[in-house]
């Protein structure tokens, strides 16, 4: 059976790192990495390429790692991606380059993801950086957001040559992957932050704490400020709540609050911003979101319940993520959802009426939609509820740049080359395609800062 | 960084900072406020913005030190600066809007401003004041320790009348005892603006609506991020859920649900908390401030 069964990866054990913010999983040592990269098949159609967003040439970085050249395997990956460390933790590798795998028909698909990181964390701990060779063109390009779509157009965009400044709304660069995703799945030190410098290294500026469409908008960058062109990268926006009786109660949070206090703000070090460390809590929903707030309100010492209103099959988070909360204790209550939030006498949070679900027919989604069982409601008790149901599109900018067409749920209208209805304006990621994944984010960051290559090109 | 370029200490526990960010004093508006993040580990604490000075680049902020991480702020000196300083968020005032004026002025408009919100009613009856437009203001403290501005509103305001909880100084009484007081006298009134506490804007809303003069409030509630990611800042306005950083801060107080808001902002308070506030306060702790919770 020898190269069917994939090397295994240390993890940190689950009833020690449910009481930590390290990270759970410990990556490959160069000899498991190396015995990995020797079950690649090197296949000449790589299906791998085809299914990752990005177009890594994953078969010529496995390679290199398997003659154990990793500075090679890192500049391989370098041509195609800012962000490899980032990827091989969050990217959901078993529906794409790793789903198309042609080992994974019989047996495991070579473990693409992991040896990813393990080559990106590799080069940062060996000084390697990502070489840069273009010589500059002049041409001055905003970025909006310092997320995984901005980073990747504006590192694209930095290797072609343009001079580039990202304009970061909030304190620190990163969007999602420092508010967003928890420490424990990404490190913000170690792997955000050394990233972030990576694509500073391209001759990408960054300017944290401006709020385009309030500090200033799009328009005023390109007529006042030089910028030739715009890429909009500004990622989800508003956090959606259920519209149910009790939802204003103290101790009900959005994920996105309850996540960025603890990652952005780091309440979980200490840091002066206050987090509710609650005793029982209930997160709604079934993405990976909902698996990162659940995962970190069970460190900060909480008896936590997923209630979903789908079934295991419906979870739209990761499997990895879904069974790593299992592991470390999350508790899940498929099949429900809550109808009221019970409040007591000063305001705060008791419980959560909930009913139970059936599923109904296939909606317009695919997905079998969920059914209310009639009489099945009971009350259960909790001090905290993290409402994760998605986000709807912010309008500052939107609402603050002219000609630039939104569709109907508020989202901005982009073409696959990145172009908006406003000429030299492009925009990539949740902005454009609502709430979705870092590599998706990535891919239309990348397209984007093709075709805004593209426009100077033709207009030149 | 943020440099501060003057600070002035008010009154007792409250602050003035001249802050120097070109990038928010390029554009800002009266009614908009600020983030502010005093060092690496601080919170992201949102001010509004008290006056702003296009050509030096800065804004000025006033603030009261309520909790660890205002008194904290209150340590910074001229000199000093502020990691982070992010604006201008949320929407400027409608008064003072250029593309309203022909509105505003056929308004015969009363700004009631209680404690430190006095900060934030300055730059509109300044910019009114710019545009012709005379207000009257009534401005209103608990003691006359704590009263700052006298003479800058003096100078912006028609018709300014200072208020003191205990008679201190000028008209005994709150606002809402002075605002009745002017429209017993025949003055009237048909636009009113109100920032303070959240207990003094309930109380002004509550009289306005049975005088029926339209009345807008500008809500603090607790923030995190202040650009509409994290849903902390939401109100009930009407039977609407709004969020007051991207559709505030500046609502009809007339659909607030200020006893919602008032509970939310004691989500991160301590009973400790309110324990050691009530200490320093002494004598002029009537837990009424809408920041503490009170005394229960």
């Amino acid at each position: 059976m020898d190269g069917f069964v994939r090397v295994p990866v240390s993890e940190q054990d689950p009833q020690v790192r449910a009481t930590n913010f390290e990270e759970v999983c410990l990556g490959y040592t160069m000899e498991e990495a190396m015995e990995e990269a020797s079950r690649c098949l090197n296949c000449k159609n790589a299906q791998c390429v085809k299914g990752c967003p990005v177009s890594i040439q994953i078969p010529d970085f496995i390679a290199a790692v398997k003659d154990g050249d990793i500075e090679k395997a890192y500049q391989v990956i370098s041509e195609s991606s800012a962000l490899p460390a980032v990827c091989g933790r969050v990217c959901p590798q078993e529906s794409q380059c790793e789903g198309k795998c042609i080992r994974g028909i019989k047996g495991d698909a070579v473990s693409i993801g992991k040896l990813e990181r393990f080559t990106a964390d590799w080069a940062r701990e060996h000084g390697i950086k990502p070489q840069v060779k273009a010589e500059k063109n002049g041409h001055k390009v905003a970025v909006i957001g310092s997320g995984p779509a901005g980073l990747t157009c504006a590192g694209d965009l930095a290797k072609l040559g343009y001079d580039v400044t990202i304009f970061e709304a909030l304190h620190e660069a990163g969007g999602v992957l420092v508010y967003g995703i928890p420490e424990f799945r990404l490190p913000k030190e170690k792997v955000v932050a050394a990233e972030v410098e990576n694509v500073k290294a391209l001759g990408v500026k960054i300017e944290t704490n401006v709020v385009i469409g309030k500090s200033i908008t799009i328009d005023e960058l390109m007529e006042e400020e030089g910028f030739e062109a715009v890429f909009i990268g500004s990622g989800a926006g508003l956090p959606r709540f259920m519209g149910i009786p009790g939802e204003q109660a103290n101790g009900v949070f959005s994920a996105n609050e309850f996540l960025t206090r603890n990652n952005l703000m780091k309440a979980f070090k200490n840091y002066d911003t206050p987090i509710a460390r609650g005793k029982k809590v209930v997160v709604v929903g079934g993405g990976n979101v909902a698996m990162d707030a659940a995962r970190t309100a069970l460190r900060l010492g909480a008896e936590v319940h997923i209630v979903y209103r789908r079934g295991e099959a419906e979870l739209p988070a990761r499997v990895e993520e879904v069974h790593h909360a299992k592991e470390e204790g999350v508790i899940f209550d498929l099949l429900q959802n809550p109808t009221e939030i019970l409040v007591d006498e000063k305001g705060w949070v008791k419980g959560v009426r909930i009913i139970k679900m059936e599923l109904g027919e296939p909606d317009a989604s695919g997905r079998r939609s969920p059914v209310e069982i009639e009489g099945s409601e009971y009350d259960m008790e909790a001090d905290t509820v993290i409402m994760s149901l998605g986000t709807s599109p912010n309008p500052l900018i939107s609402s603050t740049t002219k000609g630039l067409d939104v569709n109907r749920r508020g989202c901005i209208v982009a073409e696959d080359d990145g172009s908006t209805s406003k000429v030299a304006v492009y925009a990539g990621g949740d902005a454009v395609t609502g709430a979705a994944t870092v590599i998706l984010a990535m891919g239309a960051g990348k397209a984007a800062a093709a075709g805004i290559d593209e426009y100077f090109k033709n207009r030149d | 960084m943020y440099p501060i370029t003057r600070k002035e200490k008010l009154a007792d526990k409250i602050f003035l900072m001249d802050v120097k960010a070109p990038r928010v004093a390029e554009y800002c508006l009266p009614g908009q406020f600020i983030i502010a993040k005093i060092d690496e580990t601080g919170e992201r604490i949102p001010l509004t913005i008290c006056d702003y000075d296009r050509e030096a680049g800065t804004i000025t902020i006033v603030f009261q030190t309520v909790g660890a991480s205002t008194v904290k702020m209150a340590a910074l000196e001229e000199g000093d600066a502020f990691q982070d300083f992010v604006g201008p968020l949320g929407q400027p005032s409608e008064l003072c809007m250029e593309e309203n004026l022909e509105e505003t002025r056929k308004k015969k408009i009363v700004f009631i401003a209680g404690g430190v919100g006095t900060a934030p009613v300055y730059p509109q009856v300044k910019w009114l004041k710019e545009h012709d437009i005379d207000v009257t203001v009534i401005m209103g403290s608990r003691t006359k320790d704590l009263l700052f501005y006298v003479d800058e509103m003096r100078a912006v305001a028609g018709q300014l009348c200072v208020t003191t909880d205990d008679g201190s100084y000028g008209f005994h009484g709150m606002g809402t005892n002075q605002l009745q007081a002017l429209v017993d006298e025949g003055q009237t009134f048909d636009w009113c603006v109100a920032i303070g506490p959240m207990i003094m804007m309930k109380f002004v809303c509550k009289l306005t609506k049975e005088l029926g003069i339209p009345t807008i409030v500008s809500m603090n509630p607790i923030m995190v991020d202040g650009t509409g990611m994290c849903g902390a800042c939401r109100l009930v306005v009407g039977d609407k859920v709004k969020f007051a950083c991207v559709d505030g801060p500046e609502f009809d107080g007339h659909l607030v649900d200020f006893d919602q808001a008032m509970a939310r902002q004691q989500q991160y308070k301590t009973e400790e908390g309110r324990a050691m506030l009530a200490l320093q306060e002494g004598e002029t702790h009537h837990g009424g401030c809408g920041n503490c919770g009170g005394d229960e």
